[in-house]
């Protein structure tokens, strides 16, 4: 029997039930579909992850004081106070240092003419615009004679700026060279930076920055308590070794002789980066599986359809096999027919799953990426669920007795 | 699919109708029994028939219900193989041939004509004809031209050969199907009460394409539990309990026959062929 032969038989066969073929394809689809949305969706959150992540500094180490550690980079906020503005001039002499820059961070609230609003207000050096990656809108960001003159002056985040002061682009007013009451000192606004993107409360948008000394002075109460110290290491490579330094020197300043009862903490950004990505791939992992039970269902519902076939044209098997069809001319085509049917499927099953995961990124916020590993695995899979389980009802197929057959009624 | 067909059939793919075996028999069939196993009972649907079938013959196997003609119907029309006994279909033993041989034998050496008919009912008029080709892989082409002769062979106006299987009449329905079994130019053409399912009317159309068939040379074997329908062959053979009571030539004319059609009650065949009185037995 020729393809073509078989081919042309299938899809008559297909055809000749259509509201019923259509709602086993409908089964396949669905699966194929949230097969390529969901995975589309957990590759979407580990990229936006990744790119908050890098997009918080290129090879950055981050010291933040205090052993009381339970995860994120900021676990230790304000808890201990062990991190001394000296540690940072001595960790800026190591060899592997690019660049530091001490924070001494805390929340307050914030006035401006327009509104007020509680925010996170960083006070640093003109060192943390290139160790944190900080991009301007508008304006310019702390300077070194800043810090050195106790100036007065602040940077807005792109949110917490239009949260102030509303939207320049519609009708807000320009923010630089206003001012802002933090804690009841006034601050001349500089500059504003660029959107980040990012999570959470502690979202980069949302902070207010100040020089470090005015910071310290007016904001903390005369501290001399850092928060955090950011710290950008010469190259990716030295990330690890300049981890070592920092500990080491640390230890020593801080007279502790026993590295497991350190007062600090030194995280590597890379290690969370490796981290959450993990995390996000396992929820990738997991929404495929979600997606691979409702393929396995509609695998099921093929198998239940041609198995009803099968019964249904058991007639047509036998006269078949009496006009001199083998065994293998009716397995394979009843088998083309299950192959068919997903293939089908498949093909439609990516088309709604490309429409849906698009969907999702414009009108549900949340970032999907689709990527050609898992259109090829999905489509893969819906052929193999055809063989799979279209096996079977082609082996009863023809099986059958081609008298027994001709006599069913 | 093909290599086997060609080791199988192929070397006996000639004209039929014409074509004599060593022995000069189309079918030779010695002691043929079949036995049916159900559970612990066992069933003798045949007790040992022989009997010889030369070409151009045109031949009904007679008996009621129960009697082993549709399991005899199915040994000889390669459908079956049978427990013990030999079959010689021209001159090959194919008694003990594996379901694919026989699935050749079927394809190029046999035409089926069934009392349901069954037609793909979705299909048109030419794809039913021209299904045991598909099996056979024969170009597209070839196709066509063999089934549109076969159409007319078995008369079937070409108005309705595009029609699809499920709009035509019982009558057009079965011209369908002679022609489909005269498709691939079979030795022998199996008819199984092809006028079961007919008004006598049709029925007796049918049957005259049957004989027309006949005087061209074909070969046909017409199982049937009706001695109307049995006396249109030029042969019956009677079959009673799986064994042959009789096998008689039908001495009249065939004209005749279609002039006045017996009548027929067909609720007791049994009756109606002891009546005839024309009982030979020879085995």
């Amino acid at each position: 029997m020729k393809l073509s032969d078989i081919l042309e038989e299938s899809v008559i066969a297909i055809g000749a039930n259509k509201v019923r073929s259509g709602l086993t394809v409908l089964g396949i689809v669905i699966g194929i579909a949230s097969v390529i949305a969901l995975t589309a969706i957990g590759q979407g959150s580990q990229a936006s992850i990744t790119s908050a992540i890098e997009s918080a500094g290129s090879n950055l180490l981050t010291v933040s004081p205090g052993a009381s550690s339970s995860g994120g980079v900021r676990g230790a906020y304000g808890g201990a106070k062990t991190l001394l503005l000296t540690d940072a001039e001595a960790i800026s002499e190591l060899s592997l240092v690019k660049a530091i820059a001490p924070q001494v961070t805390g929340r307050y609230q914030v006035i401006a003419t327009a509104g007020n609003s509680n925010a996170n207000v960083i006070a640093t050096t003109a060192a943390y615009e290139t160790v944190r990656n900080v991009t301007m809108s508008g304006g310019t960001f702390i300077t070194d004679s800043d810090t050195s003159s106790y100036s007065k002056v602040a940077v807005l985040g792109s949110t917490i700026a239009t949260d102030l002061f509303g939207d320049p682009a519609a009708g807000g007013t320009d923010p630089i060279g206003q001012t802002i009451r933090i804690k009841s000192t006034k601050f001349t606004i500089v500059g504003v930076t660029a959107a980040k993107g990012g999570f959470g409360p502690d979202n980069a948008d949302n902070a207010i920055y100040v020089p470090l000394s005015t910071g310290m002075r007016f904001l903390a109460g005369e501290t001399t308590y850092l928060s955090t110290l950011s710290i950008t290491a010469v190259d990716q490579k030295s990330m690890d070794q300049l981890q070592t330094d920092i500990t080491d020197l640390l230890l020593t300043r801080h007279k502790i002789s026993d590295s497991t009862s350190a007062d600090f903490r030194v995280m590597n950004q890379a290690d969370l980066a490796s981290t959450m990505t993990s995390t996000s791939r396992t929820l990738t992992l997991l929404l495929a599986a979600i997606a691979g039970i409702s393929l396995l269902v509609g695998g099921i519902g093929i198998m239940n359809m041609m198995l009803t076939t099968v019964t249904e044209r058991t007639r047509e098997i036998g006269l078949r096999k009496a006009i001199g069809a083998k065994r293998r001319d009716i397995s394979i085509q009843f088998l083309v027919e299950a192959v068919i049917m997903t293939f089908l499927s498949g093909i439609i099953g990516v088309v709604v799953g490309w429409l849906a995961s698009m969907g999702i990124n414009h009108f549900g916020g949340l970032n999907s990426v689709i990527t050609v590993q898992w259109v090829v695995i999905a489509f893969g899979l819906s052929a193999l669920i055809g063989i799979v389980f279209g096996f079977y009802p082609a082996r009863r197929a023809s099986g059958l007795n081609p008298i027994q057959a001709l006599r069913y009624e | 699919m093909k290599a086997s067909a060609d080791e199988t059939t192929r070397e006996r793919d000639m004209p039929t109708v014409n074509e004599a075996p060593s022995s000069g028999h189309m079918i030779e069939c010695r002691d043929l029994t079949k036995v049916y196993l159900s559970g612990d009972q066992e069933t003798h649907a045949l007790c040992g028939v022989s009997l010889t079938i030369d070409p151009g013959e045109y031949v009904a196997i007679m008996g009621p219900s129960g009697s082993g003609k549709s399991t005899l119907m199915h040994i000889l029309g390669a459908l079956d193989n049978p427990t013990s006994g030999e079959y010689y279909f021209e001159g090959q033993e194919i008694s003990e041939f594996s379901d694919d041989e026989l699935a050749d034998m079927r394809r190029l050496r046999i035409g089926f004509v069934f009392q349901q008919f069954n037609l793909l009912p979705r299909a048109t008029v030419l794809r039913n004809v021209v299904l045991p080709l598909v099996y056979s892989g024969i170009p597209r082409g070839e196709r066509e031209e063999k089934a549109e002769a076969a159409l007319r062979k078995a008369g079937l106006e070409e108005s309705h050969w595009t029609h699809l299987s499920n709009q035509l009449s019982g009558g057009q329905i079965q011209r369908v199907a002679i022609a489909r079994a005269l498709i691939n130019d079979p030795a022998l053409i199996l008819a199984d009460e092809p006028t079961g399912n007919l008004d006598t009317k049709t029925g007796d159309i049918i049957l005259e394409t049957f004989n027309e068939l006949n005087d061209k040379g074909h070969t046909i074997v017409l199982i049937t539990h009706e001695s109307a329908v049995a006396e249109r062959a030029r042969r019956t053979i009677r079959i009673m309990d799986g064994l042959i009571v009789s096998d008689q030539r039908n001495g009249h004319h065939r004209a005749a026959a279609v002039a006045a059609p017996a009548p027929v009650d067909a609720a007791a065949p049994a009756e109606t062929a002891a009546a005839a009185g024309e009982t030979e037995v020879v085995s």
